[in-house]
């Protein structure tokens, strides 16, 4: 019971605070945006705690509230962005960009409740998301992976320092 | 009690809300939040379906989407910053030089 | 022997044509000798041939090597050496040397020698190809080939404008008939699936009901070739005009040997047309007559209406054309009549009778500085004797004047009328005594009286060069004739012999000839015979005007013709404004460039109007995916 109760907050939570990354009427400002976002991401760690996701959540907080976000913010602030003028926005676009919105939603949802994928699931789930049994999977099944992972991530270091150089010589 | 089909709503409508951001906002770096939360989505319908099937494979793949959207994220970036140098605009619609 | 002998007779002149097409051209000399030197050699192979085979029984040989076979179709280049052929081959080759050295003289002073003896030496291939040929593809090929030659020869002179009309005239006129010449050579290989002429004949005689409904149109689509090469009324129109062209070739080519080329197509598909005839059902009216019906009756027109005409020209040449298209006519006739044998033997004679008077002609032209009008002409008896002399003969052996050759072959094609058709052969006795009296009209106003013009006057005798053709070929006309009197002629074909032995018939029409010759004869003596001006101008009035109009054929095909092609190009126009470049062109560079600007839309540049087209597309797939 309890758990639902949970669950409904962090859902909301994260829905209201998501559309108010992309919607919120009141600042344009790509701050405000941000600052929702990091909210998003709190409530959806919420949820990785309920899923039993336990590390996935302390990694989700740290990853992106903390060095994502902080990414963003860092950006907004060298580029010096005053708030986005008050550019009309175009109707058809907008109205356009809803209409798909909604319709993938639609037809998402309604695949979703008329397959009957929640009979697959299995009844008495058991697994703990901790960083044992994950590290264990990651460095056992998913070494090779992960290692291609690490040089994916110097290649986009490499390519993110190249490219904000002021100059490329 | 809350099924698995509760999660997987939650996440398309994210993911949803995500696409219209990407649709509708003209300013490059919320663009680039939206495409966050879709991925965010993403990550959800896998940690739902990991615990829901009792298989934690799941959970390793959103580890790695992290990572990734981690590496894109600072590309991307860097990017803007480079664009913004050149244009001085992170507006969308001022970039159109796919059009002869 | 003998295929190598009729190889050696066709290969000759090309060789020489070519030879002096690629390398002798500008060296009139070389290209002359090598012409003449080629006809002359094929005139001693043809001489020979006959030789070797004047002893051997008459059986067509054949030689022939397979050209091209595709499917159903096996084109052979074949040789036919018959009676029938080896008399064409003697004319060609024989008249045509004669001509061949008469241009010597004729021509010399032409600055384009060579090319006028290189298209000479083409012409000689062709029509001895046409002689030759086993089949109807070869002589198909030839017989346009003949048509080429003629056209280059007529537009010898192509820098003056009438030749220059007169060679297309010439071959836009024979292509009509050679479109239904092809037609019909293509209906005949659809049912028997043969080209070759002695395997058709052999299908038919197999089953002469072989072509069924369609006998009568396929002897009348071959016979449509004829029309056109041999100027048969509708299509003669080309030949008087063809007359622009140089005095030999109109000789060789307009009177000698090309214009038989018909009569010869006839004889030599003889058995097509000797088929019961039948008539498609829409024809079902023309039941009973037979296609040699229409034959002779186009025959006897060509030949009335012409010798109409011929009385009221002053051209010379042109006086001579229309006079052969007369006589081609009568040819035609014989034939269709059933006298083939006559048709030949008057084709041989008339080869020779009337290449002497166009040669005599030329030598008139050519000694009174190109003077064609009979009436400038005039005086030229004592001037120009050998000429004069010769072109008498000529004269008379075309009238038919007994003893010379005209007379034997003049009064077999007589008699073949006189014994089939009373009125054809009324028309052919008023042809004669037409002939007769245009032919001495033209000798008295030429050669008779005294000079009526200053070229006329200064007239004098042509070098021996040209005289000697002239007496050649007037031997041939008086003895050419002797040939046919032991019924050689019949001999050609199986079946000529038939028309023999009527001696009271052959007496009849023996006296009505001669009695047409008189009464031509007289009215033109009495009315030219020294005379300064023409007195029929006035005394015939509107008909001889009409007459010297050439009856106004040339202008209804004119006046015909002008309104159809305008119809038709304003159809042409209509069709090419609205539906090809209205319709088509415009609509098509009109759908591509809606599309283009409609797609244009999509190509905002952009990157969420192409984010919000993908989206778009996400939606579309998953509906269809997942629903």
């Amino acid at each position: 019971m309890i758990e639902t109760l949970f669950f409904i907050t962090f859902a909301l939570l994260t829905l209201i605070c998501a559309l108010l990354v992309v919607a919120n009427p009141f600042s344009r400002n790509p701050v405000t945006s941000a600052m929702f976002l990091v909210l998003t991401i709190i409530s959806m760690a919420g949820l990785f705690v309920l899923l039993n996701a336990f590390f996935l959540a302390a990694v989700q907080v740290v990853v992106y509230a903390g060095a994502v976000i902080v990414l963003f913010l860092f950006v907004i602030m060298l580029l010096d962005i005053e708030e986005e003028e008050r550019r009309k926005l175009k109707q058809f676009s907008v109205y356009s960009g809803i209409l798909v919105a909604g319709v993938v939603a639609v037809i998402a949802i309604t695949a979703i409740l008329s397959s009957g994928i929640g009979a697959y699931a299995s009844a008495s789930p058991v697994i703990q998301g901790n960083p044992a049994p994950l590290g264990k999977i990651l460095f056992r099944d998913y070494l090779l992976p992960f290692e291609i992972l690490s040089i994916l991530l110097l290649v986009a270091m490499v390519g993110a320092i190249l490219l904000s150089k002021k100059d490329l010589k | 009690m809350i099924q698995f089909e509760h999660y997987l709503i939650v996440s398309a409508l994210l993911f949803c809300i995500g696409l219209l951001g990407v649709l509708t906002r003209k300013n490059l770096l919320v663009l680039y939040m939206s495409l966050e939360l879709m991925l965010n989505a993403a990550n959800l319908a896998l940690v739902a379906a990991s615990r829901f099937h009792d298989n934690l494979n799941g959970q390793i793949m959103v580890f790695f989407i992290i990572t990734v959207a981690a590496a894109e994220v600072s590309v991307g970036l860097a990017l803007i910053v480079a664009l913004f140098r050149r244009r001085q605009t992170t507006n969308v619609q001022d970039l159109s030089e796919l059009k002869l | 022997m003998n295929a190598f002998l009729s190889w050696s007779i066709l290969l000759a002149p090309i060789t020489a044509a070519v030879l002096i097409g690629l390398f002798t051209k500008q060296n009139s000399k070389l290209s002359s000798k090598l012409s003449i030197g080629a006809i002359g050699f094929s005139f001693l192979m043809t001489l020979l041939l006959a030789a070797v085979n004047s002893g051997t029984p008459e059986i067509p040989v054949t030689s022939s090597v397979t050209w091209l076979e595709v499917g159903g179709l096996k084109v052979e280049l074949g040789m036919i050496i018959d009676p029938l052929s080896m008399m064409m081959l003697l004319v060609v080759t024989g008249v045509g040397t004669a001509i061949h050295i008469f241009s010597l003289g004729y021509m010399k002073d032409d600055p384009s020698l060579g090319r006028y003896f290189g298209f000479l030496s083409l012409f000689t291939f062709s029509m001895l190809g046409i002689v030759l040929a086993s089949n109807f593809f070869q002589m198909f090929i030839f017989w346009e080939l003949v048509g080429v030659s003629s056209y280059l020869l007529i537009g010898f002179w192509f820098e003056r404008k009438p030749a220059a009309a007169a060679c297309q005239k010439a071959f836009i006129v024979n292509r009509l008939g050679d479109f239904g010449f092809l037609i019909g050579i293509i209906l005949i290989w659809s049912i028997t699936g043969s080209l070759d002429f002695g395997e058709i004949s052999g299908a038919f005689t197999e089953n002469p009901a072989l072509l069924g409904a369609s006998t009568a149109i396929a002897g009348l689509l071959i016979f449509c070739g004829v029309l056109g090469k041999s100027a048969q009324f509708p299509l003669h129109v080309w030949l008087p005009d063809a007359m622009e062209g140089p005095t030999p070739v109109s000789a060789l080519i307009h009177a000698a040997t090309m214009v038989a080329a018909g009569v010869y197509l006839l004889c030599r598909t003889l058995f097509l047309f000797e088929l019961p005839t039948s008539w498609p059902e829409d024809f079902a009216w023309l039941n009973g007559v037979s296609s040699l019906h229409i034959v002779a009756l186009i025959g006897a027109i060509t030949s009335i209406m012409a010798a109409l005409i011929a009385t009221r020209q002053d051209d010379i040449k042109r006086i001579l054309a229309y006079s052969t298209l007369s006589q081609l006519g009568y040819m035609v006739m014989a034939v269709g009549l059933g006298g083939a044998a006559a048709g030949m033997f008057h084709l041989t004679t008339h080869a020779f009778f009337k290449a002497l008077l166009f040669l005599g002609a030329g030598s008139v032209i050519y000694a009174a500085h190109h003077e064609q009008d009979i009436w400038k002409l005039g005086g030229l008896r004592k001037k120009m004797p050998v000429t004069f002399w010769t072109f008498l003969i000529g004269t008379l052996a075309l009238c038919g004047a007994p003893p010379f050759s005209g007379f034997y072959s003049k009064e077999e094609v007589l008699l073949a009328a006189y014994q089939s058709n009373v009125v054809l052969f009324v028309l052919a006795a008023i042809t004669a005594v037409l002939t007769t009296f245009y032919m001495f009209r033209l000798v008295f106003v030429a050669f008779g009286g005294s000079a009526k013009s200053e070229s006329a006057d200064h007239a004098h005798e042509s070098p021996s060069v040209m005289t000697t053709p002239l007496v050649f070929l007037a031997v041939l006309s008086v003895v050419g004739g002797w040939l046919g009197i032991g019924g050689y002629f019949g001999h050609f074909f199986d079946h000529g012999a038939v028309h023999h032995g009527h001696h009271e018939n052959q007496t009849v029409v023996m006296f009505i000839g001669i009695g047409a010759i008189i009464f031509g004869f007289f009215p033109a003596f009495f009315m030219y015979h020294g005379a300064e001006s023409d007195p029929l101008k006035k005394g015939l009035g509107g008909i001889g005007e009409f007459l010297k109009n050439r009856m106004l054929i040339d202008e209804a095909y004119q006046w015909f013709i002008s309104r159809t092609h305008e119809a038709l190009a304003r159809l042409a126009d209509w069709i090419d404004r609205w539906i090809l470049a209205g319709f088509l062109v415009k609509g098509i560079q009109f759908t591509g460039e809606f599309t283009g600007r409609a797609l244009r839309l999509a190509q905002t540049g952009n990157t969420q109007t192409y984010a919000l087209l993908f989206g778009l597309g996400l939606a579309v797939a998953l509906f269809v995916i997942l629903l």
